[in-house]
């Protein structure tokens, strides 16, 4: 059977990633996720979100599918921007940042990783796909 | 004061901001601002009450980290009460609170901080 799908485009406007919050929670309700679940993948989310406009020109969009699967809620968030190269990300430390010149930005990839149940990057120079996954029964 | 920020009180020298909605960068320069002016004016203790943000990113978090490294420098405190679960795991996340506190409420931020 086709899996159910809800797909979103978020024009590059600040704060239009709370569009893909409110989209997200009215599906978690569907799913019968908890409100914690909920909370972390609209957290996750954002912050994919901020990346993905970070990383595309104003002119473009960045795209969001929400794909209702029996046991997860899989999401993928798609720009067309310039990519980037995960293995150059370091993890952030908060020890690094505080009295030193680090910027203190840089937490996106951090918290999916540690918000949702799985995640997958694909980047190249044509944009970046960010696969999060979030399973029902945690 | 923004629409962000929805008050600002002082209790026994500290000083308690009380903030409503999404902290963005917009909301987290709004706290800034607020609490660098009021180093200037020799506090440095402040409690920021986040019962009314549910929902935080990234960006508007790491200006707390920003404000965190300014009180070091004036040997002040920051605080947080009435933490949503989602905002506290992002605090802990990214490490803030080996730095700052996290409390259950205005009463035991006031008396512990």
């Amino acid at each position: 059977m086709k899996k159910p799908v809800v797909e979103l485009k978020l024009p590059i406007i600040p704060n239009m990633e709370l569009i893909a919050t409110q989209t997200a929670e009215v599906i978690s309700r569907h799913m019968n996720l908890t409100d914690d679940q909920s909370s972390e993948i609209s957290m996750a989310i954002i912050e994919a979100c901020i990346n993905a406009f970070e990383h595309s020109k104003v002119e473009n969009n960045v795209f969001i599918h929400f794909i209702i699967e029996e046991a997860s809620l899989v999401i993928k968030v798609i720009d067309q921007g310039i990519g980037f190269d995960k293995t150059n990300v370091e993890i952030p430390k908060i020890e690094n940042k505080i009295g030193t010149n680090e910027r203190k930005r840089g937490w996106g990839l951090q918290l999916i990783q540690e918000l949702m149940d799985s995640v997958e990057f694909e980047s190249n120079d044509e944009g970046t796909t960010v696969t999060m996954k979030k399973n029902i029964n945690n | 004061m923004s629409n962000f920020i929805t008050g600002i009180k002082e209790n026994n020298s500290i000083i308690i901001i009380e903030t409503n909605g999404y902290l963005n960068n917009t909301g987290g320069d709004a706290i800034a601002t607020i609490v660098y002016e009021k180093i200037d004016q020799g506090h440095s203790k402040f409690l920021i009450n986040l019962g009314n943000t549910k929902i935080v990113n990234s960006i508007g978090v790491s200006i707390l980290i920003e404000i965190i490294e300014k009180l070091q420098s004036v040997d002040g405190k920051l605080g947080y009460y009435n933490l949503a679960p989602i905002v506290s795991k992002t605090f802990t996340i990214m490490g803030l609170t080996k730095y700052s506190t996290v409390f259950e409420s205005e009463e035991q931020a006031v008396n512990e901080i």
